[in-house]
């Protein structure tokens, strides 16, 4: 038996595919925490990264966060929350917070800091506001970059999101956890390539968002 | 401007500003920075209304900061600078820089954003409806001469010459009274360089703004500007005179070496050919008999400038050698323009022509007459004896106040320029394509000067 028949195995399977441990519930379960975490480590980064960068100021402090962010072990930190807090949604989202603020962090402000200093140079010649020269000049310059750190911080959120099951929560990470424990090889392998399924769709979803928001003008075609 | 302040004791009476008097006056500018680099030290210039002051220097000597402070980019460190009369530093300071159009350095342009929207930029943060805004971008596209078709393109379509335009463009667009453009043109070659200086001349005859051009090259400088501050290193101003002034007589050393070898040459371009006297003698039609033509020829000049029935060149001939039937003609090279190109194209000519004469025409590309290389060094004579005359009579009157930063200096040489044979010829010599736009231009100048 290889991977192939354990993946085919598990997908073929009708009791798979609804009720409680059904894959959609899962998999919107999976969802919702990874566009939470998302929707978190964003609303965190981005206006920082965005301020510092527009300034230039900040960038050390910052480098030196985003380093020690990047070397907290998101699964330690998952059972020391879970100890000190109880079961809630809330000791899964402050690893994948931690793990996703870090890429978004640094990206921003480096994609901010760096773009052409001419056109911002010209935009505040002509009697621009700062926030408008941010939101106006730097931020569609910048885009591309942000929207990349998003990408991989959003990647890396869903394939760690995992881990909500050893807290007894849901989403994919259930298929895995369970699988271990039941020794079900099936379920571990399908819960992992729903995973990858997942993963690959993010990364196709910010193509899509790339496409649609960046200007021709900066993507150059 | 408040008479009583100190630093006006250097500056005009204010009767001074009229139409085409100073709209930005710089009083006594310093900026010192904390580490103690002073960048400009105690600067005084007037920018005149409808004419192009071209700040130029080496790099440090402070004129990008000057430029700077004018648009309140960086603020001065003491004294005060005058927009149309008002301390800019009681303005608000976005509002001051919607008025000054700015141009800078490889134009700036917002890759992420069309043509036509980044000329629109500052009519919409003025509040432009979006389509009026369009509108304008599209009539500034015209000016500058780019084709409509560009409209949509993104700035990294457009080779560096257009770009420029567009920045251009983008700074006309809210039809500021000043422009500020800080090295414009530096980053494109020669030859688009050359094209955009005399766009900018062209542009500036029709629009007539008050303009403040920063650069490097004295070349540039003495090719666009009306008047010309040399700067040198820490900031202080070495000379402000009209261009013809600065290379006939740089105030200093500094300033006549930064100026260049061949200035006396240079300077010939603000000399018109019309005191020129061309000889019609050796010209000849070419059905003319060997009989008149042998008529024309003197023991000074061996060749004849044969033409068309219509009066245009077509060569040289020896007249011996036309009678015998060896009807050569030995090309005539250039020819200048009677009256419009200066002294400086007639001596090219007269340097280059394979017998040593250059061919004057009228307009229509007609002969008037012929003029040697003795009689275009007597033309130059004569024109730097009328200019030493013109120089006492001007500094008679009011003889205290006209130092190297005179203001006076500045307005004299603008009237002088636009009225004056010395305008005129600058626009032949840069390539006159203008057509009918120079006469206008001399008329508007004559005005001034009255």
């Amino acid at each position: 038996m290889n991977v192939f028949h354990f993946v085919q195995a598990f997908f073929s399977d009708g009791a798979h595919w609804h009720g409680y441990d059904g894959i959609p519930r899962r998999m919107v379960e999976h969802l919702q925490y990874s566009a939470a975490a998302l929707g978190v480590a964003a609303a965190i980064a981005l206006p920082i990264g965005l301020v510092t960068g527009h300034t230039g100021r900040g960038g050390n402090a910052l480098a030196f966060v985003a380093t020690a962010a990047r070397a907290l072990p998101s699964f330690g930190l998952l059972v020391l929350m879970f100890v000190l807090m109880g079961l809630s949604i809330l000791p899964v989202m402050i690893p994948l917070v931690v793990l996703a603020v870090p890429p978004i962090l640094v990206t921003t402000y480096e994609a901010v800091r760096n773009v052409d200093a001419s056109p911002v140079d010209a935009a505040r010649g002509m009697g621009m506001h700062p926030a408008k020269i941010l939101f106006q000049v730097e931020l569609p310059v910048a885009l591309p970059l942000i929207l990349s750190g998003l990408r991989s911080a959003a990647i890396q959120i869903v394939s760690t999101a995992t881990i909500a099951a050893y807290v007894s929560l849901g989403g994919l990470g259930r298929y895995i956890v369970d699988g271990l424990y039941q020794r079900d090889y099936e379920k571990v392998v399908g819960g992992a390539a729903l995973v990858a399924a997942l993963a690959l769709l993010v990364l196709g979803l910010f193509w899509a968002v790339g496409r649609a928001v960046v200007s021709p003008g900066v993507r150059r075609r | 401007m408040t008479p009583t302040h100190p630093a006006t004791r250097t500056n005009p009476p204010r009767q001074d500003r009229g139409v085409f008097g100073a709209l930005i006056v710089i009083e006594d500018v310093s900026k010192r920075y904390p580490d103690g680099t002073v960048a400009v030290d105690r600067l005084s210039l007037e920018v005149p209304d409808r004419s192009i002051t071209v700040l130029v220097g080496p790099s440090g000597c402070g004129k990008t900061t000057t430029l700077r402070m004018i648009n309140r980019m960086i603020e001065p460190s003491s004294g005060r600078i005058l927009l149309d009369g008002a301390d800019i530093q009681q303005q608000p300071v976005n509002a001051l820089r919607r008025s000054m159009g700015y141009v800078i350095q490889n134009a700036g342009l917002f890759q992420h954003r069309t043509v036509i929207d980044n000329i629109a930029t500052v009519p919409r943060l003025l509040g432009w409806h979006r389509q009026r805004a369009r509108a304008r971008a599209a009539e500034l596209m015209e000016r500058v001469g780019l084709d409509a078709s560009m409209a949509k393109r993104y700035p990294y379509q457009l080779s560096g010459g257009q770009q420029q335009r567009v920045g251009v463009a983008r700074a006309l667009a809210a039809d500021p009274p000043v422009l500020l453009m800080d090295e414009p043109f530096s980053a494109v070659d020669p030859v688009v360089r050359r094209g955009l200086q005399e766009e900018l001349l062209r542009i500036q005859e029709e629009l007539g703004k008050a303009i403040l051009f920063v650069t490097h090259d004295i070349d540039e400088a003495i090719r666009l500007g009306d008047q010309v501050a040399v700067l040198r290193t820490g900031g202080r101003l070495a000379q402000f005179a009209p261009p013809d002034e600065l290379l006939s007589s740089p105030a200093d050393p500094f300033v006549a070496d930064f100026l260049g070898a061949d200035r006396g040459i240079r300077g010939l371009s603000f000399f018109t050919s019309a005191g020129l006297n061309l000889d019609p003698a050796p010209v000849v039609a070419v059905d003319a008999t060997a009989k008149q033509m042998a008529k024309r020829v003197t023991p000074d000049v061996p060749y004849v400038l044969v033409t068309d029935v219509d009066g245009k060149p077509l060569g040289w001939a020896e007249p011996a050698r036309w009678a015998e039937g060896g009807k050569t003609l030995t090309p005539y090279g250039q020819t200048f323009e009677f009256g419009r190109d200066s002294l400086r194209v007639a001596l090219d000519c007269a340097v280059l022509s394979p017998t040593g004469w250059a061919v004057g025409v009228d307009r229509t590309g007609s002969v008037v007459g012929v003029a040697s290389q003795e009689s275009v060094a007597t033309a130059i004579r004569a024109a730097h004896a009328e200019r030493a005359v013109r120089a006492r009579d001007a500094a008679a009157p009011g003889t205290g106040a006209r130092g190297t930063g005179a203001p006076g200096t500045g307005a004299r040489g603008t009237g002088a320029r636009g009225a004056g044979p010395a305008g005129a010829a600058r626009r032949g010599g840069a390539g006159g394509e203008a057509g009918g736009a120079p006469g206008s231009a001399a008329g508007a100048g004559a005005e001034a000067a009255q």
